[in-house]
């Protein structure tokens, strides 16, 4: 965007030229971030901000560790790599087994509150 | 800018801050819930480890009487701990999500605190006399035989240091499928709500074991679900009159008299959109966070994630007032979205008097704005800033071009500072600001 300064000394055609350009910037920020969001993730839900976000919503917390399931996929896929946890938080799909040590330790906090300090 | 939230020379000083200094705040320790009770004299603060510490306000006293009355710990207590629903494979947090006073009526205190699944009614009360004079234990402490105690003693009670004790009176389980959000005690003082993503709960203070539902969005088939209830509360002087907002930006207002199922609204506040302005962003930035009514009943508030809006609740079909909070996070919505930012609820508070409105943003920054002068400020919450009774510097961001001195830029901001959790004092202009794992006490500049 143009200092003041600029705009009132050049001609008037290229100022008018430079207020639409800033105008159309400012009109559409979010439009070009949009873009750009679109650009990075192609695959991005159709529905804007529709159901996904709150499932995910829903689901906040769901930590499945089943030690019959893990066994087993422990035994079936001996021989092949076993579907490790993905950087997602907590995302959960149906290939994924989780391991233990994918579940984080469940902390407790039953020391004194550091404001009482 | 001065001015805000009292007269032309109104100033806002630093008063005091809680909390360590470490680097590295553990996770526990951060703040998640900030409220006064209905006098101001306690201040009530919730952390994710599940915590509850209580302030009390010192009273003025003659020795040092310009510095009003400081916040010392009164109380602190474990409020909720984890725990595991083995049955649905689901991990409750012990973050507390709401704390709210109840009013008080005898000399104790109560207030309800909540997580995502269960609400528990606080009892906090002094014990500052002890009964002594008891003839009925031996010197070693084994009781004594009855039968050779010969003479009747009635204990005498004796001052002892003050103890403030604080025990669970009720515990409201069992009620809540999915996260609750919100809690809020009703004017009749004898009932309260509970608010999680789709339903909405009446409970009676007395009554655990049963609660009535008010509310139920959950639709049949939940691939039709558009959209989820993010706050809910209790008008301040109508008992029979609730609000909830919702991920869509819309509140709606119910009467209770209309029926026992409040599904259908007696009012609806929605804002209409621009339709060229229509994004991908457009609705998660339209997603109330809170809902706050003004203490006069006549008004509330609405923060959404770019802005603060005032609404009358005689007029649906648009607020009467829009504050932009932090316009300039429009152009930085990607990464916003990236980092999850985007999904931040802050929260937003009136002064007593309803003249001015509080919310938080990133930096450590909150601002204010003065409803009849149309001022704001923008404040950061600082150890810098944290001399006695130092004044808050007005704090700008500056949106492009050339950066004056003093200002900061968009990219510098820190997003990891967000101020989530404020709350003005009922009466006076003191103000509490959490700033993760601190909390800021900052008031009115005296003379």
């Amino acid at each position: 965007m143009s200092s003041e300064n600029q705009e009132s000394e050049a001609p008037l055609e290229s100022g008018e030229e430079k207020q639409q350009d800033s105008q159309e910037k400012d009109a559409n920020p979010v439009k070009s971030e949009e873009a750009k969001l679109k650009s990075k993730y192609p695959n991005l839900g159709q529905k804007p901000g529709g159901s996904d976000f709150l499932m995910k919503r829903l689901q906040k917390g769901q930590k499945y560790f089943d030690s019959g399931d893990y066994n087993m996929a422990k035994a079936k896929m001996k021989s092949k790599q076993l579907p490790v946890a993905g950087p997602e938080k907590g995302l959960v799909t149906g290939d994924h087994i989780p391991t233990p040590q994918d579940l984080p330790q469940r902390k407790s906090s039953l020391v004194t509150s550091k404001l009482a300090g | 800018m001065a001015g805000v939230g009292g007269g032309n020379d109104f100033q806002w000083c630093f008063s005091q801050v809680k909390g360590a200094i470490d680097e590295d705040v553990a996770e526990a320790d951060i703040i998640s819930t900030v409220e006064f009770n209905y006098t101001g004299d306690l201040l009530a603060t919730g952390d994710k480890g599940g915590r509850v510490v209580i302030f009390q306000r010192e009273q003025e006293s003659k020795n040092r009487p310009l510095s009003r009355g400081e916040y010392n710990v009164y109380s602190t207590f474990q409020s909720h701990e984890p725990e595991f629903d083995y049955l649905k494979s689901l991990e409750i947090e012990e973050k507390i999500n709401k704390i709210r006073w109840l009013p008080q009526q005898n000399a104790a205190h109560f207030l309800l605190s909540t997580n995502d699944k269960t609400i528990k009614l606080w009892k906090i009360s002094e014990r500052d006399k002890r009964a002594e004079g008891y003839n009925l234990k031996d010197e070693d402490g084994r009781l004594r035989d009855p039968f050779r105690i010969t003479s009747l003693r009635v204990p005498v009670l004796m001052p002892m240091d003050l103890m403030v004790e604080a025990s669970p009176r009720r515990i409201f389980a069992n009620a809540h499928t999915y996260h609750i959000n919100s809690i809020s005690v009703n004017s009749d003082h004898e009932t309260y709500l509970s608010a999680d993503d789709l339903r909405i709960n009446l409970w009676h203070l007395e009554i655990t074991d049963r609660s009535f539902n008010i509310v139920d969005i959950k639709p049949a088939n939940m691939e039709e679900l558009t959209e989820v209830i993010t706050a809910a509360e209790c008008h301040p002087h109508q008992c029979n009159v609730f609000v909830y907002s919702s991920s869509k930006g819309t509140i709606r207002l119910c009467d209770m008299r209309a029926g026992a199922l409040c599904d259908r609204h007696s009012k609806f506040f929605e804002e209409p959109e621009d339709p060229s302005s229509r994004s991908f962003f457009s609705e998660i930035i339209s997603s109330i966070s809170d809902v706050k009514f003004s203490h006069s009943g006549r008004y509330m508030m609405t923060r959404d994630y770019l802005s603060v809006k005032v609404w009358d609740l005689n007029m649906e079909n648009r607020p009467v007032e829009t504050y932009q909070v932090h316009e300039y996070l429009r152009s930085k919505l990607c990464s916003l979205y990236e980092n999850d930012c985007i999904f931040d609820k802050f929260e937003c508070c009136w002064n007593g008097s309803d003249s001015a409105i509080m919310t938080g943003s990133y930096n450590n920054f909150f601002r204010m704005f003065d409803r009849n002068t149309r001022r704001d400020i923008t404040l950061e919450a600082s150890r810098e800033n944290s001399k006695p009774r130092a004044i808050l510097k007005p704090r700008k961001v500056c949106t492009g071009g050339k950066r004056k001195k003093d200002e900061i830029s968009v990219d510098s901001l820190d997003f990891n500072k967000k101020i989530l959790h404020t709350a003005w004092h009922p009466k006076e202009n003191v103000i509490a600001v959490a700033a993760t794992n601190n909390l800021y006490i900052f008031q009115d500049k005296i003379n």
